[in-house]
């Protein structure tokens, strides 16, 4: 049973950071736009939070620093995309790069350095609980807000007017501003909730699941996040279970030796990435339905005639 | 203020010109860079970019590190002119060494001409085997190329570390994960005495005419730019999307998996876990900042040499951290994306006088 619930905690650690990750994407994605950019804005944002966390000894003012940073980065990208019609792929391929490189030259006097345990929540009797306790009632507070926003996103998207107007632009950004909405606008507001949901997941990867800063420690994590959000096929729900069905395999290779599995710890590492492409495989076979499925003016760029 | 306004035909001035606006900022952005991290900003960005045009040595080393820059860059473009985006370059430089290092390996210490061209081309074959997976997958079941080309690179890299940790080990080498050092038959020819300068440099130069040609003159450049710049007509001219798709993938394959056995066989002499630097990506910048074009890629590869050794220096020189140049990288594409707009839009600005003839032209319209 420990070795179930410790497996459990660990499924949950891996895929919280993609669960921010991808329901901010996934947000960006339905209002029209493709942010490769994910991996440069989790950095920054794991690169914001651990630093902003060890100045200050706050985890809030270092969550804050990470939602920032991941939308200041993002803002970048919609000056560049939307504002100047940049290619939104190489844009995305830049955003990742550039922030990369800032988040090294950012993170130079923070490696080494420790944090604070992230607090947990307890609760008396509940918390107490074998199984359900440590599984349900004894995460961070983080877990319970990446859950929240999905359920909110999922809301939002389907049952607020502003949801309809950011899937309406998403569809066809044409039509829609012919109607009067401002595309450019909500693609901004679009964006800046990705970016800081991308760093906020960057900042839960500095903070709470491996609390240092390490160059390049998102190790490809935007990238599976956009994967996420193909493979479920931009429904929030789907998007939870896949960062889930990911945590599943990225722990894996720190439980296989308990299930006598004794191969190459690099052979281990490479699952989920070979699982992405997989995933990626399968559900992109039926052509007609990712297209019914995506966006249809995903990615595409918007010029205002009148 | 200024208003976008739509060009008839994209400005063949601006197009050229771009880049070089791109290269100033870029510059300025790192003045107020270094500014911020209390460094002397005339000197680094002399250093950066000056300093290592004054010696032979450090012109010799430019030429080292454009070989893989150009090389891969120019393969990427024929994908990205039919927007097909291969970026798993890296995976494909990667995978490009340990196919031609495996063979140098395996001949070790057989003497003869014939052993480079065979690394050569066993570099060449496993970079375009490598590229032939997102290839194949994006033909057969539509997956999404630039996510699992990008997927590879990390599998790759874990290749090459199992393998040098296993079995490609230096057997005298004291349990350190690396291969043994290429011997003599193995290495790259220098072309300039006692530098780094490799043949490589040469290969690179001829791909750039043989890119050139192909895009200019052949029927394929023309397919792959027709694809790119207008999907359906490509359809309706009967091109094969599928032919092309492969065709850009296995060219950049290839020419990735050269880079890589060049940089194993050239500066490195064996296989280290550090091998891959991150070329892979760079020549996505030089790509765009040479225009998706082969001379201009040339001109791209060479400058963006200038920035790795022009930055090694100014680290050494002012102890600064070495995401510097990943950094100034970062923001000459994004400066360079955001002057696009120039070729295909222009600024006008937004005065009384334009606003008010602007109605007077509506009046006249609805008057007729």
């Amino acid at each position: 049973m420990d070795l179930f619930v410790n497996i459990m905690l660990g499924i949950i650690i891996a895929a919280t950071p993609l669960v921010f990750a991808a329901i901010g994407e996934l947000v960006v994605e339905k209002s029209g736009v493709l942010n490769l950019g994910v991996e440069g804005l989790m950095i920054i944002g794991a690169v914001a939070g651990f630093s902003a966390t060890v100045e200050t000894g706050s985890f809030i003012l270092g969550i804050l620093a990470a939602i920032a940073a991941g939308a200041i980065l993002a803002f970048l990208f919609g000056i560049l995309t939307q504002t100047l019609l940049s290619n939104q792929v190489a844009t995305g391929l830049a955003l990742t790069m550039f922030g990369l490189g800032l988040a090294a030259l950012w993170g130079q006097g923070y490696s080494g350095k420790s944090v604070a345990d992230f607090p947990r929540l307890y609760i008396p009797v509940l918390s107490d609980l074998p199984v359900i306790g440590p599984l349900l009632f004894s995460q961070d507070f983080l877990v319970y807000v990446s859950i929240g926003l999905v359920i909110a996103v999922a809301w939002f998207l389907k049952k607020t007017r502003g949801g309809l107007i950011i899937r309406a632009i998403g569809e066809n950004h044409d039509a829609a501003h012919t109607i009067g909405y401002p595309v450019v606008r909500y693609r901004f507001y679009t964006l800046l909730f990705g970016g800081a949901c991308a760093g906020l997941g960057g900042a839960y990867l500095s903070l709470v699941q491996t609390p240092i800063w390490v160059e390049n420690m998102t190790a490809g994590r935007g990238w599976i996040a956009l994967a996420l959000v193909v493979f479920a096929a931009w429904r929030p729900g789907r998007a939870l279970l896949g960062a889930y069905l990911f945590g599943g395999i990225t722990i894996l290779q720190f439980h296989s030796q308990g299930f006598g599995i004794n191969i190459e710890p690099q052979l281990l590492a490479m699952l989920p990435y070979l699982a992405t492409i997989l995933v990626l495989v399968l559900i992109s076979r039926d052509k007609l339905k990712v297209r019914l499925n995506a966006p249809a003016s995903l990615a595409r760029p918007f010029y205002a005639t009148t | 203020m200024f208003r976008l306004e739509p060009r008839k035909e994209p400005s063949r001035l601006m197009l050229y010109l771009t880049p070089f606006f791109a290269v100033v900022m870029t510059m300025l952005a790192g003045l107020l860079l270094f500014y911020i991290l209390g460094k002397d900003p005339i000197r680094a960005i002399t250093l950066i970019f000056f300093t290592p045009l004054t010696t032979l040595f450090s012109l010799s080393e430019l030429t080292v590190k454009a070989t893989p820059l150009i090389l891969i860059a120019i393969g990427l473009s024929f994908g990205f002119r039919a927007g097909i985006w291969n970026i798993g370059a890296e995976g494909q430089f990667i995978m490009g060494a340990l196919a031609g290092g495996s063979v140098a390996l395996a001949l070790y210490e057989v003497e003869g001409i014939w052993v480079l061209p065979v690394m050569c081309l066993a570099g060449a074959l496993g970079g375009m085997i490598w590229a032939a997976i997102p290839a194949i997958l994006k033909i057969r079941f539509n997956a999404n190329e630039i996510l699992v080309s990008l997927m590879l690179v990390y599998v790759a890299t874990l290749i090459l570390s199992v393998l040098v940790h296993g079995a490609l080990r230096d057997p005298e080498g004291h349990n350190f994960p690396e291969s043994r050092l290429f011997h003599d038959s193995a290495i790259l020819p220098i072309f300039i005495e006692n530098t780094r300068a490799h043949i490589g440099f040469v290969v690179a130069l001829l791909a750039v005419a043989v890119a050139w040609f192909c895009m200019q003159r052949h029927i394929i450049g023309f397919q792959i730019k027709v694809l790119g710049d207008a999907p359906r007509a490509a359809k309706f001219a009967g091109f094969s999307e599928r032919n092309i798709i492969w065709i850009c993938f296995l060219s950049s394959g290839a020419l990735a998996g050269l880079a890589g056995i060049f940089e194993a066989a050239g500066p490195v002499g064996q296989l280290v876990p550090a091998l891959p630097v991150g070329y892979g990506f760079t020549a996505i910048i030089v790509a765009f900042l040479g225009r998706l074009n082969p001379i201009g890629i040339l001109l791209g590869g060479l400058l963006m040499a200038l920035t790795y050794i022009g930055g090694e220096g100014a680290q050494v020189a002012m102890s600064l951290p070495s995401a510097t140049t990943s950094v100034f990288q970062g923001m000459l594409l994004f400066f360079l994306l955001a002057t696009d707009i120039l070729v295909n839009y222009r600024l006008r600005p937004i005065s009384k006088l334009s606003a008010e003839s602007g109605t007077s032209a509506v009046k006249f319209q609805q008057a007729e």
